[in-house]
C-alpha cells in the first residue's frame, strides 16, 4: 500500500506544534526523526508497567522488563533481516557501534604495514575511529575516491582493496549526497582480498529494506533515533563466529560469566558486549520504531520519499540551486545537499527557520567530503515518512526568500 | 534598543559589509596573521595585524563564510583600526559580553557595532559574528608579546 503523508503525519505530535509562529516544516530527518505517538506511548507504558533492570531480578517484573528488552532485540535483528539474536548487539548508537569494532575486532587485529579502506564520503563516525586505529596500530588508512556525480570510483577497487587490506568500512547511504553504495560488490571485492566490511547504516536503514545476508555485511551499524526511536540506542549486527571471537569491549557487569579477583570468563554474546545496565527503556522504543515501520512499510517509505525527493530535485534545478550527489532517484536516498546562489547556507538555514522551515546547514559531520565537493559548507533538506511535497513548497518559497534579499 | 526583525538585520547592517567588505585581502607587510574557523558551520577567517607601537595601524581580513561572520569581520576593521591594543581589547571584550547577554553595550564604545546585537536572537549564529573578535583578541595577545621596533 503506498504511504499516505497526510495519515502518517497525524501519528507524529511535534508536528502539530509551530515553529517562529508558523507551521512547522520539518526537513532534518536526516539528523534525527521525529517521534510517532505509537513509539512515545510505548516508552511510557514500559516505565508505567515493565520497568526492572534487565537479566537480573529473579522476580515476575524483572521477567517482563527482560521480555520487553529481548523482543525488541529480535525486532531490531528481524528489521535488517539478521537470523539469530545473538548477532544483535545494543549500542548507544552508530557511533558506539562503530567504535565497538574499532576496539573489540580492530585493534588486535590491525597491524603495522595493513590497510582500513574508507571512502570520501563517510561521515566523521566512519572515519575518526579508522584515524585513531591507524595512529595507534600503524595501519594505513585509504580513501576510497567519489566522482563528481557523487558516487564511489569502483574502477579503482582493485588499486585500493588489495591482499594489504583489513577492513572496509563504508556507508550504505551518504548523509550528504544521498548516494547509495553498491555494497554488494564492495563486500565481494572485500571477502576475496581477505578483509571483512562494516557497513555504516545510519542513513539506510531508517528508509530502505536493509539484508545484511543479501549485503553479506559481516558488521551493519544503525541508530534508533534516525528512524522514529528514541535517542540513545543503536545496534551492531555482526555475523556470529565474529562475536565469538572478539575481545570484550567495556568492562563491567552483565559481560562476564565468572569473576575472580585477578581474571574474569565473558558472559555468551551478544551479552559479552553489553557491560552495565543497558538503555532498556530506548531499546524497548526501539524495537516499537520497527514496529511502526514495518507497518507502514518499509518499501512504501522508500517509494514515498523517492517521490518526493525527485519533486524536490526538479524544484531545485528549476530555482537554480547546485546539487550534490546523483540526480537519479534509484540511485540515491530523500537527504538533497545544495547551494543557492551567492546565499551562505548558513544564512539560507537562518532565513528558511523564520518561515518555520528546519533545514541543516554546515559541513553535515564530513568535513573531508566538503572538501572534496570544493566547497565550505552545503545547505540539507532530508525527507521523511511524514514530510509532503507541500512542505517542499514551503522550502522553496523561504528559498527564494533568501534569494531576494541577497539578490 | 529598537530590535529589528531578521529582515531588516541582514538589509540594513549586515548585506552592506557582505556585498562590499571594508579591508579584506591581504595586508602587507604584516606582524601578525592569524587563521581561526568556526568548525560548526565552517566560516573560515585570516586576519592580519600591523602595529605602530602601541596602536593598531593596519588590520584586514580574509576567508569565506556566512554574511554574519564576515560581515561582523568587516565591521570590525573599520572600527579597530587606529586604536590602541588596550582600547580594541577593551571593546571586543564588550561585544563578547554584548552577544552573551550579559550587558547592553555602552553606546559610546560600540557605537554603530550595537547592531551586532540583533544576533543575540539566534543564539547559533553568535559564533558566526564572534568570530572575527575572537580572533582579534588573540591577535592582540600576539601582537602585544611581540619585540618593539
Ligand atoms: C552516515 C552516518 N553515520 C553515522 C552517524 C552517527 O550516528 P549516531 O550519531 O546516531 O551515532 C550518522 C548520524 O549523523 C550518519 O549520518
Amino acid at each position: 500500500m503506498p504511504l499516505d503523508a497526510e495519515v502518517v503525519r497525524k501519528d507524529f505530535p511535534i508536528l502539530e506544534t509551530q515553529a517562529r509562529g508558523k507551521r512547522l516544516v520539518y526537513l532534518d530527518s536526516a539528523s534525527t526523526s521525529q517521534k510517532p505517538r505509537q513509539v512515545i506511548e510505548r516508552i511510557v507504558a514500559f516505565y508505567e508497567n515493565e520497568n526492572a533492570n534487565v537479566h537480573r531480578g529473579v522476580y515476575e517484573l524483572g521477567e517482563r522488563a527482560t521480555a520487553a528488552y529481548e523482543g525488541a532485540r529480535s525486532a531490531c535483528g528481524r528489521f535488517i533481516g539478521a537470523g539469530s539474536h545473538r548477532s544483535i548487539v545494543f549500542t548507544r548508537g552508530t557511533t558506539e557501534a562503530i567504535n565497538l569494532v574499532r576496539f573489540a575486532w580492530a585493534r588486535s587485529r590491525v597491524h603495522e604495514g595493513d590497510e582500513v579502506l574508507v571512502t570520501e564520503m563517510e561521515h566523521h563516525s566512519n572515519l575518526i575511529p579508522w584515524q585513531l586505529l591507524a595512529h595507534e596500530t600503524g595501519a594505513t588508512l585509504r580513501h576510497l575516491p567519489i566522482d563528481d556525480a557523487g558516487k564511489l570510483r569502483m574502477d579503482l577497487l582493485e588499486e585500493f582493496i588489495t591482499d594489504r587490506t583489513k577492513l572496509v568500512c563504508v556507508s550504505l547511504m551518504s548523509n550528504v549526497l544521498g548516494t547509495i553504495n553498491p555494497i554488494r560488490a564492495l563486500a565481494d571485492a572485500a571477502h576475496s582480498a581477505g578483509a571483512l566490511i562494516l557497513v555504516d547504516g545510519a542513513q539506510a536503514a531508517p528508509h530502505m529494506r536493509v539484508d545484511v545476508n543479501e549485503l553479506d555485511a559481516d558488521f551493519f551499524a544503525y541508530s534508533s533515533h534516525k528512524m522514529c526511536g528514541p535517542t540513545g540506542a543503536g545496534v551492531l549486527y555482526a555475523r556470529e563466529h565474529l562475536l565469538e571471537e572478539m575481545d570484550p569491549f567495556h568492562g563491567g557487569g552483565e559481560m562476564i560469566r565468572e569473576v575472580w579477583p585477578d581474571r574474569a570468563t565473558w558472559n555468551e554474546i551478544p551479552y559479552k558486549f553489553e557491560a552495565g545496565t543497558p538503555a532498556v527503556a530506548q531499546a524497548v522504543g526501539m524495537g516499537a520504531a520497527v514496529g511502526y515501520l514495518e507497518g507502514i512499510g518499509i518499501d512504501a517509505v522508500r517509494a514515498h520519499e523517492q517521490q518526493i525527493t525527485a519533486y524536490a530535485l526538479g524544484r531545485l534545478a528549476d530555482a537554480g540551486a547546485i546539487v550534490y550527489g546523483p540526480s537519479d532517484v534509484a540511485e540515491r536516498g530523500g537527504t538533497v545537499s545544495f547551494n543557492l546562489g551567492a546565499v551562505h547556507p548558513h544564512d539560507m538555514a537562518t532565513i528558511v527557520d523564520q518561515e518555520g522551515v528546519c533545514i541543516r546547514a554546515g559541513h553535515h559531520c564530513a568535513q573531508p567530503l566538503m572538501r572534496r565537493l570544493g566547497v565550505p559548507a552545503t545547505a540539507r533538506a532530508s525527507f521523511y515518512i511524514y514530510n509532503t511535497n507541500e512542505d517542499v513548497d514551503v522550502l522553496m518559497e523561504a528559498l527564494d526568500k533568501a534569494k531576494g534579499w541577497f539578490g | 534598543m529598537v530590535r529589528l526583525s531578521l529582515e531588516e538585520l541582514y538589509k540594513e547592517v549586515i548585506l552592506d559589509h557582505y556585498r562590499t567588505p571594508r579591508n579584506k585581502g591581504r595586508l602587507d607587510p604584516h606582524d601578525v596573521m592569524l587563521e581561526r574557523n568556526n568548525p560548526l558551520c565552517g566560516d573560515e577567517l585570516e586576519l592580519y595585524l600591523r602595529f605602530k607601537g602601541d596602536d593598531i595601524e593596519g588590520i584586514t581580513f580574509d576567508g569565506k563564510g556566512c554574511s554574519i561572520s564576515l560581515a561582523s569581520a568587516s565591521m570590525m576593521t573599520e572600527r579597530v583600526e587606529g586604536l590602541g591594543v588596550k582600547d580594541a581589547t577593551a571593546l571586543a571584550e564588550s561585544i563578547k559580553r554584548m552577544m552573551a547577554g550579559e550587558e547592553e553595550g555602552d553606546p559610546d564604545l560600540i557605537g554603530d557595532l550595537v547592531s551586532l546585537k540583533g544576533v543575540v536572537k539566534y543564539p547559533v549564529r553568535i559564533k558566526c559574528a564572534l568570530l572575527g573578535w575572537n580572533t582579534l583578541l588573540e591577535a592582540l595577545e600576539e601582537g602585544s608579546g611581540r619585540k618593539p621596533e
